[in-house]
């Protein structure tokens, strides 16, 4: 049995996107070998595919030699397949050794639990692997989150899982468990069993892995040994993408100053942010998942507390303690959580248009119906959202258009700065476009937008300038003639321009 | 079917005449109300009679009332289990202040007074310490039960003056004015839900209270403004119940939570919040207490009258689960 995994020719497509177009992987016994790509390059899907949590369209999935035709998460965990996500998995209000056991407690002669030898195995296994810190019998959620991921590091090396995927493990750990985390690495490694490793910090991924397989855009770019690259060509592999004409847009020349950011820090999210941004301006924050670019923008906002630092709206001082007052204010917020945070799914098209507009238009508490109607008319023309009345629940509408919802929101509301987080997340093609076309038209107006996207092509094609934040520090501010997608990776990776 | 007719209109009242689902609602329930009354007045010779008909009004218009107040709640995703100790609550306050010779143009709004106290009590549970609405209001309860008991010593407080008692007896062109007052606090509620931008906050909150808040709404007047409103309406409930009984009844109001619960989920609320209706919520209770009355007359036993009520409630909030699941389903 010479290969643990040998998947070939793997295809998945979602309505609209082709997730993944014939990829090959092949993961060797004592193989640590790692999946590196941007987001959206197409490793989740794989992993899902791999992990039978999705089915293939085509192509051939072998298994310890053994053809898969149909796979579920049970058939993987079988075959001795595991994978620790990034979000932990874990019942949280059980203990340590609860966990390991999951629904296999080993039982005593009455066919009741045998609490003893249960944490007495849970704890061995724990001091094995350098953890003897943590308490078998300690509640999970009575742990940190670096322990509490530590815990679902050590649950498949429990469960002799030969086969074992990493999805970001160290996203939350420090060092020392980093450290810990490559021992346990090692020792499954010379144990002959194969691991999956999945990072975007490449400095990891040269300290502890055997090959790479880079993707691009749902397509498999090379696989080589990790002895054999380093990492700037990792990052020309993983971004070399020509520039589409869908994210150029007409700018607008720069007017005064809108909105300045000046030391804002909230410890541990962020620290030491600043900068500026200017009316007709699009300004663009980048950095990975937890870099801490949500937290500046609904701090900005008035969303979270800061810590210190200060905010200037037109070179006035402010300080926003809830959204209202920033609302006020005259900035407009658009979540990357559209449906937890921005709308309110059981109501109407047109109170969701209305959401931050009722102040405005409610002397005395009661709402003008007439202002109310005529606002959420304007908008749903204006913005061209497809929905056959004002009156239908905006969990009818497809992601684009409720997307515009939003931005009609915050345009009734008057917003001058529009502070929009992954403003695209979840939003066809189509309706991406038209969000560009009226973000051009806001800034030809004077608005200021800053915007948070993951996505390079998007927010090199918007931005006027970028600020790249590296685990909530900032790294630089780069010009629009400055834009290329190496420089960007690198110091949203933490590595210098 | 054009894709229009397959959508589903939004719950929200404010647009109930656009709304087919909303209008399902409530026409679905008056036909119910319709079918009800034809069918008991044929085979029940006293439910016709004007006697029973205003007997029916003036029972309904107790749970009707705390019903509205329930419906609040309700739609901002919370619930109130402490109306039926404020019934009883009020009851006592209000019959001691008479009897200790208070006028009742002063003891009665008194008395809603220390209802929507007992409301905003509820509000700061719920809002500053973050206790869940369903224990925070049973707390409540447990507590107002036992300052009931302390306030009146067991006993219930009677010799009351013959005005107040003319309250819940009264009536204006033959209308029992327990349900004149019922719908002018019908009128209110419509009127709030649907007209000021807290009625539309309490949906907005119900919806998702992070919502809520990152459109600017701040969350503190709201949650104590609804839990007081509740409160009060329980209270002026509380009012009428011992003007009817020309007397303060310590164990008055018990479980009269559940009945309001009952009537705003008939009615087409849910308790997942930010849907229900003022129609609806005085549709349920009229079905409710119909049943009840209708049952009485025609000699069904009583306590298969309770099977048949468990049932309609269960029936009532099988279907709205069908329909949030569909509605999430797209």
């Amino acid at each position: 049995m010479a290969e643990l995994i040998a998947a070939s020719g793997i295809s998945k497509a979602f309505p609209g996107v082709r997730a993944l177009d014939q990829v090959d992987f092949v993961l060797k016994p004592g193989e640590v070998h790692a999946l590196v790509g941007e987001n959206g390059a197409g490793k989740s899907t794989l992993i899902k595919i791999l992990m039978g949590v999705y089915r293939r369209d085509s192509g051939s999935l072998a298994v310890k030699g053994r053809d898969i035709h149909d796979f579920s998460p049970q058939a993987a965990q079988a075959s001795g397949m595991a994978a620790v996500y990034q979000d932990i998995s874990l019942a949280r209000t059980l203990t340590v050794g609860e966990n390991f056991f999951l629904g296999h407690m080993p039982t005593g002669r009455w066919g009741t639990i045998d609490w003893t030898a249960a944490y007495d195995r849970c704890g061995a296994l724990l001091k094995e692997l350098g953890l003897d810190d943590i308490d078998p019998r300690a509640p999970l959620n009575s742990l940190s989150v670096a322990k509490q991921e530590m815990v679902a590091i050590a649950k498949p090396v429990f469960e002799n899982a030969d086969i074992l995927v990493f999805d970001e493990p160290t996203a939350l750990l420090a060092n020392e468990e980093t450290e810990i985390l490559f021992s346990i690495i090692r020792r499954l490694r010379s144990e002959g069993k194969g691991i999956i490793y999945i990072s975007h910090r490449l400095e990891e991924i040269f300290a502890i892995c055997d090959s790479v397989t880079v993707l691009k855009d749902g397509c498999h770019v090379r696989t080589m040994p990790v002895a054999d690259t380093n990492p700037d060509d990792l990052v020309r592999l993983m971004v070399g993408r020509s520039m589409e004409d869908m994210y150029t847009i007409k700018r607008s020349p720069p007017g005064e100053v809108a909105l300045k950011v000046d030391g804002l820090t909230r410890e541990p999210r962020f620290r030491d942010i600043s900068f500026d941004v200017r009316h007709g301006e699009i300004f663009g924050l980048f950095g990975l998942v937890g870099s801490g670019r949500t937290e500046i923008m609904r701090a900005i906002f008035g969303a979270d507390p800061i810590d210190r630092g200060e905010i200037h709206l037109d070179g006035k001082p402010v300080r926003f303690t809830h959204p209202s007052q920033a609302i006020a204010a005259g900035i407009g917020f658009m979540s990357e959580d559209r449906k937890n945070q921005s709308i309110a799914l059981p109501l109407s098209v047109r109170t969701n248009i209305n959401l931050a507009h009722y102040p405005a238009i409610s002397p005395f508490g009661v709402i003008d119906r007439t202002a109310e109607r005529d606002a959420a008319r304007t908008y749903v023309d204006r913005l061209a959202i497809k929905t056959p009345s004002d009156a239908v629940a905006i969990r009818n509408l497809s992601g684009g258009n409720q997307q515009k919802v939003v931005l009609g929101k915050n345009l009734a509301a008057k917003s001058r700065i529009l502070v929009c987080d992954e403003p695209t997340i979840g939003v066809d093609v189509g309706a991406k476009s038209e969000i560009y076309k009226i973000f051009e038209k806001l800034t030809e107006g004077g608005v200021a937008i800053l915007m948070v996207s993951s996505y390079l092509p998007e927010i090199m094609g918007l931005a006027d300038r970028i600020l790249v934040i590296y685990e909530g520090r900032p790294m630089a501010i780069v010009d629009h003639a400055d834009f290329d997608e190496e420089k960007l990776v690198r110091l949203a990776s933490g590595l210098q321009a | 079917m054009t894709v229009a007719d397959k959508l589903e209109i939004a719950a929200r009242p404010g647009i109930a005449a656009l709304g087919r689902l909303r209008i399902g609602t409530s026409t679905t329930l008056m036909a119910i109300v319709i079918v009800l009354f034809a069918f008991l007045s044929v085979t029940s010779a006293v439910f016709p009679t004007p006697e029973n008909l205003s007997n029916l009004l003036r029972q309904t218009s107790i749970n009707g009332i705390i019903a509205l107040g329930m419906l609040m709640v309700i739609i901002t995703a919370g619930i109130d289990l402490s109306v039926g100790a404020v019934v009883a609550i009020a009851g006592i306050v209000n019959a001691l202040m008479l009897q200790a010779g208070v006028s009742m143009w002063v003891s009665i709004p008194l008395t809603i007074l220390i209802g929507a106290a007992i409301g905003v009590f509820n509000g700061i549970l719920v809002h500053e310490v973050s206790i869940t609405p369903f224990i925070a209001t049973l707390g409540t309860l447990t507590i107002v039960r036992g300052l009931v008991m302390i306030m009146s010593g067991a006993r219930m407080v009677a010799n009351l003056p013959k005005e107040f008692g003319q309250i819940a007896s009264g009536s204006v062109f033959g209308i029992p004015s327990m349900f004149i007052i019922w719908m002018v606090l019908f009128v209110v509620t419509v009127f709030l839900l649907n007209y000021t931008q807290l009625g539309r906050n309490f949906f907005i909150i119900g919806s998702s209270k992070e919502v809520a808040r990152l459109s600017g709404i701040r969350l503190r007047p709201n949650i104590y403004a609804v839990y007081g409103l509740s409160s009060a309406y329980a209270a002026l409930a509380g009012i009428l119940l011992s003007s009817r009984l020309s007397m303060g009844v310590p164990t008055a109001g018990i479980s009269y939570e559940l009945d309001a619960i009952a009537a705003v989920v008939i009615g087409g609320g849910s308790l997942f919040g930010a849907a229900g209706s003022a129609v609806g919520a005085v549709l349920g209770a009229i079905i409710m207490q119909t049943i009840r009355n209708g049952g009485n007359l025609l000699g069904i036993d009583p306590f298969a009258l309770q099977v048949i009520i468990g049932a309609l409630i269960l029936i009532a909030v099988g279907i709205d689960q069908i329909r949030v699941r569909r509605a999430e389903k797209g």
